[in-house]
C-alpha cells in the first residue's frame, strides 16, 4: 500500500515582509525643544538611509544577524501593562556597599524613581529620559546626541530616532556623590522593542558612581530586541565610575552603541559585565579628549550554549599625557561564540600616551568558540602603547594539581575559572557587584558540571 | 593495614615503558630514600602513585588501606592519605595560597561526611598560621596566588606547607631538595622531620644523598631502569654519595 504524502505549498512572502523594520516617522517623539528634536530628525534621516548591517561589513564580520526577524518588532504602546513584581527581588538589592544614593526602574513603560533629597538639593538630576524631556530639556539637549551620534551605524540611528524611554543624570559643578545611583532597565517581552538613550553629564570636579542594569527573564519562544545608546560626558577632573550589568533573557538581541568622553584631568572607571542575551553586539568607546584624562576599562563575560557576544572596544588618545588601560576577560562553555576587537587609536600629537589592551578568554569546551583580535594605530611619536590576546583551555596539569590535593575535578575546574576571573573581581570596588559576578560563574559552571 | 604496597608495577608514557616491573613496600611509620641517576623513573613512580592521566599502568598492583590504588581518581587517592610534594608545582594564577588549601581541607572534611559545613575560617586561619611559622614563611604569602612567580625555595616550602595541613598517610617527596639553598633545605627537612611520626611514612625521592643529612631514612633503595635494583639501611646514601652509581650498574649489567 503507498501512503501519499500530503503536500505542502510555502511561499517566500513573508521572508521578504521581514527583511526590515516597521518603525514609522510617527514614532519619533518630538518634545518642543529645538535642539533635541533637531537631533531625533537628523537620527530619523540618517536610521532610513542607513542599511541594516551584515557580515560584509567589517565590524560585523563575524556577527551574522540575518536570523533577526526585523519587521515583527514593535514599539512599547502605552496600554500595555506592566508588573513591578514581575522583577526578581535580588536585582533591586544594592549592588554597591550600602544603600542607593537613587534608583530607577524602567520595566515596559511604567518608572519607579527616587533620588535623595540632599543630592536633589545640590542640583543633581537623575530621572528618566522622558521626565528629563519635559523638566529638563536645555540641560539634556547639551548632552544628547554629543558622544553617540547616529551615523555611526543602523542601531545607534534607531535609538537615537526612537528612544520610548532611557536615564538622564546631571552632576553640576563639584558636587560629589557618595552613595551609588542604581537603574535598572527591566524586561523585553516578544517581538517587543525596547529602546533606552542614556545619557550622563558630569560637570568639572563632580563624581558619581553609576550601576546600569539591563535584565529580563527569558522567554521560551520568540525574540525581542534591546537597542541603547549610552552617551556619558566626564568633565574636568570630574570622576566617574561606571558598572553596566547585562543579564538579559536568553531570547533577546541587543545592540549597544556607547562612549565616554572624559575631559582634562578627568577620571573614568568602566566595568562591564556581560552574562545574558542571546545575541549582543556592542560598540564600546573610550575618547580621551583632553591632557591627563584616564580611562580604565574591566570587561567580565560568561557565555554558554547558543550565545553569541560580541565587543568592539575603542580606547581614542586624542590628547597629550592621556592614560587607558583596557581588561577585558571571557569563559565560554557549550557552542557560545565570543568576538573582541580591541583597538588603541592615539592621535597625531597625542605624546605621552600610556595605552593598555588585553582580551584572556577560557574555552570550557570543544565546542565554544573566542576571537580575540588586539588593535593598534599609533599615529604619534612619544607614547607606550601594549596589548595582548590569548584564548586558552583549562590547563590539564593545573586540573591534576588541584586534584591530588583531594578536590574533585568539578570543583577543580570551578577554582580555575575563579581564579581566572580574579584580576577582572580585584579591579571591581564593589562586594555587591562581585557577589553578582560570582553567582553567575557559580550558575554557568554548575549547569557545565552538571 | 596502612603499609603501602607496589607489586610488579610497569607504566608506560607515550608508549614507551619507563617502570619495568618495580616492587617497594613502605611500612606505616616508616622513611625511606629512593635514590638514583636521572633518567631510570623515580618521578615516573611519584606522578604514578598520585594518578597523572598521561601515565599509563599497562601491570601491576599498587595497594594501601586494602585499596588498589590504581582504580582511585587522583582526588580519592589524596582523600585516602597519599600526598605528592612535586617536584615542578603548577602555578594556578588567581587563585591564593589560602583559598586553595582551604578548598582542599574542605573537600577532604566533605569526602568524610557529606554534610559537612567546612572549616570554621578562624580555626583554619590558626592553623595556617602556625604550620607557615614552622616553616618560616611570612604571613603575606597566604594571600598570593599559587605558586605564581614562586622562588623554588618557595614552592618547596608551599608544598610542605599542603602537607602539615593535609595530614596525609604516606608522603612521597619529589626531589623536594633540588633547587634548594642549604638554609632552604634545613627549613624544609625541619619541616618534614617535625611531621615525622608513626603515623606518616614517607618516600623521599632524590638524586643527592644531601637532604637525607637532615631527614634521616630507615631504608635506602636504588633504582635503575625501572626497577630497584638494591636496597638497604641509611649508610647505602653515604656509600652512592661516594662511590657513585656505577658500582651498581655494573653489578646489575653484570651478571
Amino acid at each position: 500500500m503507498v501512503i501519499k504524502k500530503p503536500v505542502v505549498i510555502t511561499t517566500s512572502k513573508k521572508r521578504s515582509a521581514i527583511s526590515d523594520f516597521v518603525f514609522t516617522k510617527e514614532q519619533v517623539r518630538l518634545t518642543g525643544n529645538q535642539e533635541i528634536d533637531s537631533f531625533r530628525e537628523k537620527a530619523w534621516k540618517t536610521y532610513q538611509e542607513t542599511d541594516i548591517p551584515n557580515t560584509r561589513d567589517e565590524a560585523w564580520r563575524r556577527t551574522d544577524i540575518r536570523a533577526l526577524r526585523l519587521g515583527q518588532f514593535q514599539l512599547l504602546s502605552k496600554n500595555q501593562k506592566f508588573s513591578i513584581s514581575d522583577i526578581p527581588e535580588n536585582l533591586l538589592e544594592p549592588v554597591a556597599d550600602g544603600d542607593h544614593g537613587g534608583q530607577i526602574i524602567l520595566y515596559g513603560n511604567e518608572v519607579i524613581h527616587r533620588l535623595d533629597e540632599a543630592l536633589r538639593e545640590n542640583g543633581v538630576i537623575f530621572c528618566d529620559l522622558l521626565t528629563a524631556e519635559q523638566d529638563y530639556p536645555e540641560l539634556l539637549a547639551k548632552a544628547i546626541g554629543k558622544i553617540v551620534k547616529p551615523e555611526e551605524g543602523k542601531f545607534s540611528a534607531l535609538t537615537g530616532a526612537f528612544a520610548q524611554n532611557g536615564v538622564f543624570l546631571y552632576v553640576p559643578k563639584n558636587v560629589e556623590i557618595e552613595t551609588p545611583l542604581h537603574s535598572l532597565l527591566w524586561g523585553a517581552g516578544i517581538d517587543a522593542a525596547q529602546i533606552s538613550h542614556i545619557v550622563v553629564y558630569l560637570e568639572s570636579g563632580a563624581s558619581a558612581t553609576f550601576v546600569l542594569e539591563f535584565a529580563s527573564e527569558t522567554e521560551d519562544k520568540g525574540q525581542s530586541l534591546v537597542t541603547n545608546n549610552i552617551e556619558i560626558y566626564v568633565g574636568p577632573q570630574a570622576n566617574f565610575r561606571f558598572v553596566e550589568l547585562q543579564s538579559l533573557g536568553r531570547h533577546v538581541w541587543n545592540f549597544t552603541h556607547e562612549r565616554v568622553q572624559v575631559d582634562r584631568d578627568g577620571q573614568l572607571d568602566w566595568i562591564f559585565g556581560a552574562i545574558g542575551g542571546h545575541l549582543t553586539k556592542n560598540f564600546a568607546e573610550l575618547d580621551l579628549i583632553a591632557n591627563g584624562a584616564v580611562g580604565k576599562m574591566s570587561g567580565f563575560y560568561f557565555t554558554d550554549k547558543n550565545q553569541h557576544l560580541d565587543y568592539d572596544s575603542q580606547q581614542n588618545h586624542l590628547a597629550t599625557n592621556t592614560t587607558s588601560d583596557l581588561l577585558f576577560k571571557g569563559a565560554l562553555v557549550d557552542e557560545s561564540r565570543s568576538v573582541w576587537q580591541g583597538m588603541i587609536y592615539v592621535a597625531p600629537g597625542a605624546d605621552k600616551t600610556d595605552g593598555y589592551q588585553a582580551n584572556r578568554n577560557l574555552l570550557l569546551s570543544k565546542q565554544a568558540r573566542a576571537d580575540s583580535i588586539p588593535g593598534l594605530e599609533i599615529l604619534a611619536n612619544d607614547v607606550r602603547c601594549t596589548h595582548g590576546a590569548t584564548v586558552g583551555k583549562v590547563d590539564a596539569d593545573q586540573v591534576f594539581y588541584l586534584m591530588s590535593r583531594g578536590i574533585a575535578r568539578p570543583d577543580a575546574e570551578k577554582l580555575i575559572v575563579e581564579g581566572f576571573f580574579d584580576p577582572i573581581m580585584q579591579r571591581i570596588p564593589f562586594e555587591g557587584v562581585k557577589h553578582r559576578f560570582q553567582k553567575a560563574i557559580a550558575d554557568k559552571m554548575g549547569s557545565y558540571l552538571g | 593495614m596502612s603499609e603501602l604496597v607496589i607489586k610488579n608495577l610497569h607504566v608506560n608514557i607515550s608508549g614507551k615503558e619507563i617502570l619495568k616491573g618495580l616492587n617497594f613496600t613502605l611500612p606505616k611509620g616508616e622513611v625511606h630514600a629512593i635514590m638514583g641517576p636521572n633518567g631510570t623513573g623515580k618521578s615516573t613512580l611519584a606522578y604514578t602513585l598520585m594518578g597523572h592521566p598521561a601515565y599509563e599502568v599497562t601491570e601491576g598492583e599498587v595497594f594501601f588501606k586494602g585499596v588498589n590504588v590504581l582504580d582511585l581518581e587522583p582526588n580519592e587517592r589524596s582523600i585516602l592519605g597519599i600526598f605528592l610534594a612535586f617536584q615542578y608545582p603548577v602555578a594556578i594564577p588567581g587563585v591564593t595560597v589560602a583559598n586553595f588549601i582551604r578548598s582542599a581541607v574542605n573537600s577532604r572534611r566533605r569526602a568524610l561526611k557529606a554534610d559537612d559545613k567546612g572549616v570554621p575560617l578562624l580555626e583554619f586561619r590558626k592553623e595556617v598560621k602556625q604550620k607557615m611559622e614552622m616553616l618560616k614563611m611570612d604571613p603575606s604569602f597566604a594571600g598570593r596566588y599559587l605558586n605564581d612567580g614562586f622562588s623554588g625555595g618557595e614552592k618547596k616550602r608551599a608544598e610542605i606547607l599542603q602537607m602539615a595541613m593535609l595530614k596525609p598517610e604516606i608522603a612521597i617527596l619529589d626531589e623536594t631538595d633540588s633547587g634548594l639553598d642549604i638554609d632552604a633545605l634545613k627549613i624544609v627537612a625541619d619541616g618534614v622531620s617535625t611531621l615525622r611520626g608513626p603515623d606518616l611514612g614517607v618516600v623521599i625521592i632524590t638524586h643527592y644523598q644531601r637532604i637525607l643529612n637532615y631527614i634521616k631514612p630507615d631504608y635506602v633503595h636504588v633504582m635503575m631502569d625501572g626497577k630497584i635494583v638494591e636496597s638497604g639501611e641509611s649508610d647505602l646514601a653515604l656509600h652512592l654519595e661516594e662511590h657513585g652509581y656505577d658500582w651498581i650498574r655494573e653489578k646489575v649489567n653484570g651478571n
